[in-house]
C-alpha cells in the first residue's frame, strides 16, 4: 500500500485536468466510500467544494480519509494484522484568461510512517474555434518514508509528472480525449516491512524470508485514448484504451467501455466493464533460489503478472430539481465496483503442507463503493 | 540513462506548442457553437463526478503497477 500511496496522492493532485475556456461549475460533493476485499476494509469521507469568484478565478479544496483495517496476504503470511488511517487535503486554484485557464495545486498527506507533498502546474488552451483543448501540466512530489518501530528510520521519495493532454470535438455528437504522462521517482520506493521468500531447505516449510530491496529510480510512460458518443436517443457509450510501460519492465493494457442513461423521473443509470493486465517487474520473483539472489528483488503482487476485471453499476437520482434556496441542483448517487484479480505468478502461501513453489496462485475479489451527494450552487 | 525514454513528451510538448502559436490561424470549426447541444449534456462529460474519479483513480493506483494518464484530458467543447 505504501508504494503506491504517493503516487496515488500526486494522481490526486493533478486529477482535475485543466479544461480551457469555461471555469469549473461552483459545486459541493460529500463522498463516503467503502473497500472490502483480500482481508482488507478500507473506508472514510471526501468532501470536495469549489467556488468561482470575479468570473476568473476558481478555488478548490478537498479533505479526504482512509481508514484501513489490513489482514491482507501480505500481513497474514508476513506480519500482523493493523489498522491505520491516513488523511489527505488538497487545495487549487485556477484563473482564466480569454481562452487560457491556469491551475496550480497543493496536496498534502499524512499517516503514521508516511508524508507526501505534492505541487502542480498546469495550463490549457481552446483553440480552433474551440474544438480542441490542449492542456500541459507537471507536477513535483517529496515524500518522507518512515517504519514503525523504528525512529531511526527515514527515507525520502522524489516524484515528477509531466503531461500533456488533447480533448478534440471530432462530429456534434463524438469527443476524443488523448492524454500522455511520463513520471519520473528518484528514491527509496519500495515499501519498508514487504520482504521476499527465498529457498531454504534448513526450514520445515522450505523457504524463508528477508527484506525487498528495490532500485531508486523509476521511469514510466502511459498513453490514453478515451471516445464518448452521444447515442440517436439521449444516451453515452464510451470506450478507453491505455498503454503503459515502465523501466522495470512493467507493461499493461488497460480497456473500458461504458454507458450512461437517463431515464424518467430524475434518474440516470451507468454500467461499465474495465480490464487490466499487466507483466512483471524483471526483479519480481514469487520464490527466488536462495537468500540476496540479486540486487534488486521483489515480491510486491503489485509488481506480478496479473489481470484484474471490474463490472460497474451506478445510479444517480435528481433531488433538487428547479432549484431551492441557493441551491441549483443537487443528485444522490451509488456506485458499486465488483473487482476480480488473478494472479499468474503470486502464490497463496496460505495454503501450506506441500512443496515450497507449487502452492495455488493467489486470487480475490473485492467490493467497493461510493455513496455520495452533490450540490450545484 | 533514461532521458530518451521521455524525449517524446519534450517533442509532444513542442508539437503543442506550436499547434496553440498557430491557433490564432483561422479555421472554420466544422461543428458549430450551435450543433454542440449533444455535447454539452452532463452524460458527455469525461470526469462528470471528480470527487468520484479521483476515489476511482486511487482504488485502481493502489492496486496495479501502472500509473498516469487516467484522468480525463480535458473535456472544453466549447458548449457553455
Amino acid at each position: 500500500m505504501k508504494r503506491s500511496l504517493a503516487i496515488v496522492v500526486l494522481s490526486l493532485g493533478i486529477a482535475r485536468a485543466a479544461v480551457a475556456g469555461v471555469l469549473p461549475e461552483d459545486r459541493a460533493d460529500v463522498l463516503l466510500h467503502s473497500y472490502d476485499g483480500g482481508g482488507v476494509t478500507i473506508q472514510g469521507p471526501s468532501l470536495l467544494v469549489r467556488k468561482q469568484f470575479a468570473q476568473k478565478f476558481s478555488v478548490s479544496a478537498n479533505h479526504y480519509i482512509d481508514r484501513v483495517s489490513s489482514a491482507s496476504i501480505d500481513v497474514v503470511t508476513t506480519a500482523s494484522p493493523y489498522n491505520e488511517e491516513r488523511t489527505q487535503q488538497s487545495v487549487g486554484f485556477d484563473y482564466l484568461h480569454d481562452r487560457w485557464m491556469m491551475n496550480v495545486g497543493f496536496t498534502n498527506s499524512e499517516e503514521n510512517d508516511y508524508t507526501a507533498e505534492t505541487f502542480s502546474f498546469g495550463v490549457s488552451q481552446d483553440i480552433f474555434g474551440d474544438l480542441t483543448t490542449v492542456s500541459l501540466g507537471y507536477s513535483l512530489g517529496n515524500d518522507v518514508v518512515g517504519r514503525r518501530g523504528d525512529a531511526t528510520f527515514r527515507e525520502d521519495v522524489e516524484r515528477q509528472h509531466y503531461r500533456l493532454g488533447l480533448s478534440q470535438i471530432l462530429t456534434k455528437n463524438l469527443l476524443l480525449g488523448l492524454s500522455f504522462e511520463s513520471i519520473t521517482d528518484e528514491g527509496f520506493l519500495n515499501n519498508p516491512y514487504r520482504q521476499v521468500r527465498y529457498v531454504d531447505t534448513t526450514t520445515p516449510q522450505g523457504y524463508s524470508y528477508e527484506r525487498e530491496v528495490y532500485p531508486r529510480t523509476r521511469t514510466s510512460d502511459a498513453g490514453a485514448l478515451r471516445l464518448r458518443y452521444y447515442m440517436p436517443y439521449r444516451a453515452a457509450v464510451h470506450a478507453e484504451y491505455r498503454k503503459y510501460s515502465d523501466t522495470w519492465a512493467i507493461n499493461a493494457d488497460t480497456f473500458e467501455i461504458g454507458y450512461t442513461h437517463p431515464i424518467d423521473a430524475g434518474w440516470t443509470i451507468e454500467g461499465k466493464f474495465r480490464s487490466y493486465s499487466q507483466t512483471k517487474a524483471d526483479f519480481y520473483d514469487d520464490l527466488f533460489p536462495r537468500s540476496r539472489f540479486q540486487n534488486f528483488m521483489a515480491r510486491d503482487k503489485e509488481l506480478s503478472t496479473f489481470s484484474s476485471q471490474t463490472i460497474r453499476l451506478g445510479a444517480s437520482y435528481d433531488i433538487v430539481r428547479g432549484g431551492w434556496k441557493f441551491i441549483e441542483r443537487g443528485t444522490l448517487n451509488v456506485i458499486v465496483d465488483h473487482m476480480m484479480f488473478d494472479y499468474e505468478d503470486f502464490r497463496d502461501l496460505r495454503v501450506t503442507g506441500g512443496v515450497a513453489g507449487s502452492e495455488p496462485f493467489y486470487s480475490f475479489d473485492a467490493n467497493v463503493i461510493q455513496l455520495f451527494a452533490s450540490f450545484w450552487f | 540513462m533514461t532521458a530518451p525514454r521521455y524525449l517524446w513528451l519534450v517533442r509532444a510538448a513542442v508539437f503543442a506548442a506550436a499547434v496553440v502559436a498557430v491557433s490564432g490561424c483561422a479555421i472554420e470549426p466544422w461543428v458549430k457553437p450551435y450543433e454542440r447541444d449533444h455535447l454539452a449534456d452532463p452524460i458527455m462529460t469525461f470526469d462528470r463526478d471528480p470527487v468520484s474519479s479521483s476515489y476511482t483513480g486511487h482504488v485502481y493506483e493502489a492496486r496495479e503497477g501502472a500509473r498516469g494518464a487516467t484522468g480525463a484530458a480535458g473535456g472544453g467543447c466549447g458548449c457553455n
